[in-house]
């Protein structure tokens, strides 16, 4: 099952190292990973998605906490929560595919953020499903490049992740 | 407040510490500590000859007395020198600082000489590493170090010292911190009370209980807390080879140990068993055999301060996460307190039959092979000579497993070997480190004609600090334990099992001022231990050839369950 772990550590060089470390040292996966020091400039908060079963998840969750920089962690996907991801997309936008891809965009609700008289450069949030969609919907139209930020994510309601 | 550079930080704050004694090896990146170290006498620094040994003498130090062990190397192959005996202690949960200098801070990067990223090669085999960023914070940074390394479960940390960091011209304010806290690690202090509970109830409720007892249990420094609870209980005890002596293994509720070269009597017990407490040991493939098939119908209580020890290979149905001793101390109340009572029959029926698995195979088996000395009586004879009361470290093979079952421990801190990474070459230098801080006990190394080989430059720093450590070759002058392996499972092809040229061994003692003996006869065997034993002042080294058909028995057999075991090389249950 896809999870999704969101981690609080020490804003230190070398901290992410072991946690990438840890994951091929152990033979897990990493699907994406996206990491920024957050309003506390001492901490970092990394979210990162793997896939795995519930006792391989446990011991991966198990073994980031020994990792001495690490502060706290959630397995996000225990509860309800927010997922987004932040794609930055450039397309071939040509003649009649011009309005095409902007009616694609509005269904989407992205935006277009640069234009050329050739180019559109898009940029959409949303959860990977949606992102995947988008690009199905465009993808006759000639996509030639794409950027994904990796999962962020958030609980739902009060719960936190701090100190 | 006193004014230092930051070398001479260092070195104060291993004293301030309590560190009397450092293994190392200078070079270019270390040489201002080396400077500090000259200029006081307060820490003493033992030169080794290379420095693997530096590490696995710090190892044994640390394991024969919970201490932190304390290396100092120098930057590039200094350090990478290091990196498997670095690997030796995390495997086995030993604290350890290891000391590294590193090229100047301006060259980092661009590749200079003798220039390695330690931190980068030494992350998969520490508890933690640190870079010094400042002079300043190095009194900070080990402090910090030996904090991590002892506390919580136990392992080496690096700490990696650019060299400018050690500029002797810096003066920086000294002062040297009386503990460290940090917000991101809080080892266990106790265990879950309720769990205790829980787990109290299943042993009052067990009707065929084991407990199976690992080097947690030394580590933890709990033998007298787990002695006291076993004897209260009346539950038979199984220790794993890095638990040996844990428990008393001449108490009569000890089974020996378990696993793939444990005893019958422990494995069948721990196969048929309905309850299993397992305290700070780890499940490991060593002791499961195949895990899908291991022990049917038992409920497991598992207890360790490293949450990521339970449940990581066997599912454990009560874990209790905290420091062994607590624990066991309140499991031990809970016990006094309760009104019930272990089934009285149950329990006897049950020592009824772990009694008859021993009667069928004694732990102690072997049998004679003409006028061969066999490796098991050598260690037996070296039981007897130094009345089981030495220090005995071993290297790795046949001759360790020989040694862990005929050489019985009462005591713990006395069984010194590598049981998780299995590094050869260990032995020797652990013995080193012991003697040193330990100069009035009978300490022994029993290796065999490989493992010796792999650190055996180190009889140069033993001439130079006196360090008359006994060394008892198991000589069958092959790699046996590969032997055994090829015999049993790739038709006795000998691929590279087999020395052709082995040093006089003789020779080589007296060449670096020690004494060797050779053994042939039985009857020499006892007369030249005791000989060996009673030169007090000198390193010895007893060379016994022994047969060079033997092999290690009971042995698990492969993907089976821990009751699958060959019992010799034609018996298989």
């Amino acid at each position: 099952m896809r999870r999704i772990i969101s981690i609080l550590m020490e804003n230190e060089p070398g901290a992410l190292s072991r946690v990438v470390g840890l994951f091929s040292q152990r033979n897990y996966n990493i699907e994406s990973l996206a990491v920024a020091p957050t309003e506390d400039p001492t901490l970092s908060r990394l979210t990162l998605t793997t896939e795995g079963s519930d006792k391989v998840i446990e011991q991966i969750t198990k073994q980031l906490n020994k990792l001495i920089e690490v502060v706290k962690l959630v397995d996000l996907t225990e509860g309800s929560h927010v997922e987004r991801e932040l794609m930055l997309i450039k397309l071939r936008a040509t003649g009649a595919q011009r309005a095409e891809i902007k009616r694609t965009v509005d269904i989407f609700r992205g935006q277009i953020v640069d234009v050329t008289s050739t180019v559109y450069t898009v940029q959409l949030t949303g959860d990977g499903e949606k992102l995947d969609a988008f690009i199905q919907a465009v993808g006759t139209m000639g996509v030639l490049e794409v950027v994904r930020s990796g999962v962020s994510g958030i609980a739902r309601g009060e719960k936190v992740l701090s100190l | 407040m006193e004014l230092l550079s930051g070398a001479e930080m260092l070195i104060r704050s291993l004293k301030d510490q309590g560190v009397e004694y450092i293994y190392g090896y200078p070079g270019g990146a270390a040489l201002h500590i080396y400077d500090a170290l000259f200029r006081q006498d307060d820490v003493k620094h033992i030169l080794v000859r290379h420095e693997q040994a530096a590490t696995h003498m710090a190892d044994g130090y640390a394991r024969a007395t919970g201490e932190p062990g304390v290396v100092l190397v120098t930057s590039g192959p200094g350090a990478t020198n290091t990196i498997t005996g670095i690997a030796t202690a995390s495997m086995d949960s030993i604290p350890m600082v290891v000391l590294c200098g590193q090229v100047a801070s301006h060259l980092i990067g661009e590749d200079a000489f003798q220039e390695t990223d330690m931190i980068g090669v030494s992350r998969p085999i520490v508890k933690h590493n640190m870079t010094v960023r400042h002079p300043s914070e190095i009194p900070q940074l080990v402090k910090k170090a030996f904090y991590l390394a002892k506390s919580g479960r136990p392992g080496p940390v690096v700490i990696d010292i650019p060299k400018d960091m050690t500029a002797p011209n810096g003066r920086f304010e000294y002062e040297y911190p009386e503990k460290v806290s940090m917000r991101s690690y809080n080892p266990a202090v106790r265990g879950h009370a309720g769990q205790i509970r829980r787990a109290v109830d299943m042993m009052m409720n067990a009707r065929r209980p084991v407990i199976y007892a690992g080097g947690g249990v030394v580590l933890g420094k709990a033998s007298q807390q787990l002695t006291d609870l076993a004897h209260e209980l009346g539950f038979p005890v199984t220790n794993t080879i890095m638990g040996l002596g844990g428990f008393p293994a001449t108490d009569p509720q000890s089974l020996g140990w378990l696993g793939m070269h444990g005893s019958y009597e422990s494995n069948m017990a721990m196969h048929h068993s309905d309850l299993i407490l397992a305290i700070g040991a780890r499940f490991d493939d060593r002791v499961t055999n195949a895990t899908d098939k291991f022990c049917p119908g038992a409920r497991i209580v598992h207890v360790d301060i490293d949450p990521a020890s339970i449940s990581k290979t066997v599912q454990a149905d009560v874990p209790i996460v905290g420091p062994v001793d607590s624990v066991l101390e309140e499991m031990r109340s809970l016990v006094r307190e309760s009104e019930e009572q272990p089934d009285q029959e149950a329990l006897g029926a049950w020592w009824k039959q772990i009694r008859e698995w021993g009667q069928y195979r004694s732990r102690y088996h072997y049998e004679q092979n003409g006028d061969n000395i066999m490796p098991q009586e050598a260690i037996q004879a070296l039981y007897r000579v130094t009345k089981g009361d030495a220090y005995v470290t071993s290297d790795v093979g046949q001759h360790q497993m020989f040694a862990a079952q005929f050489y019985p421990f009462d005591k713990p801190n006395r069984w010194i070997n590598s049981g998780g990474l299995g590094t050869m070459g260990f032995g020797f230098p652990a013995a080193m480190g012991i003697k040193l801080h330990m100069p009035e006990q009978e300490v022994v190394c029993v290796t065999g004609e490989g493992s010796i080989q792999m650190n055996i430059q180190e009889l140069s720093t033993c001439k130079q600090y006196h360090l008359p450590v006994k060394i008892i070759n198991l000589n069958n002058q092959a790699l046996g334990m590969v032997k055994q392996w090829q015999d049993m499972n790739y038709e006795s092809r000998y691929a590279h099992s087999y020395m052709e040229s082995l040093p006089n061994f003789e020779k080589l003692f007296e060449a670096y001022g020690h004494v060797a003996f050779t053994v042939t006869r039985r009857e020499d065997l006892e007369p030249v231990l005791e000989k060996a034993f009673a030169m007090k002042d000198q390193l010895v080294f007893v060379d016994i050839y022994v047969d060079p058909y033997e092999h290690v028995y009971p042995m698990q057999v492969a993907g089976g369950s821990m009751k699958d075991m060959w019992l010799s090389k034609t018996e298989r249950v």
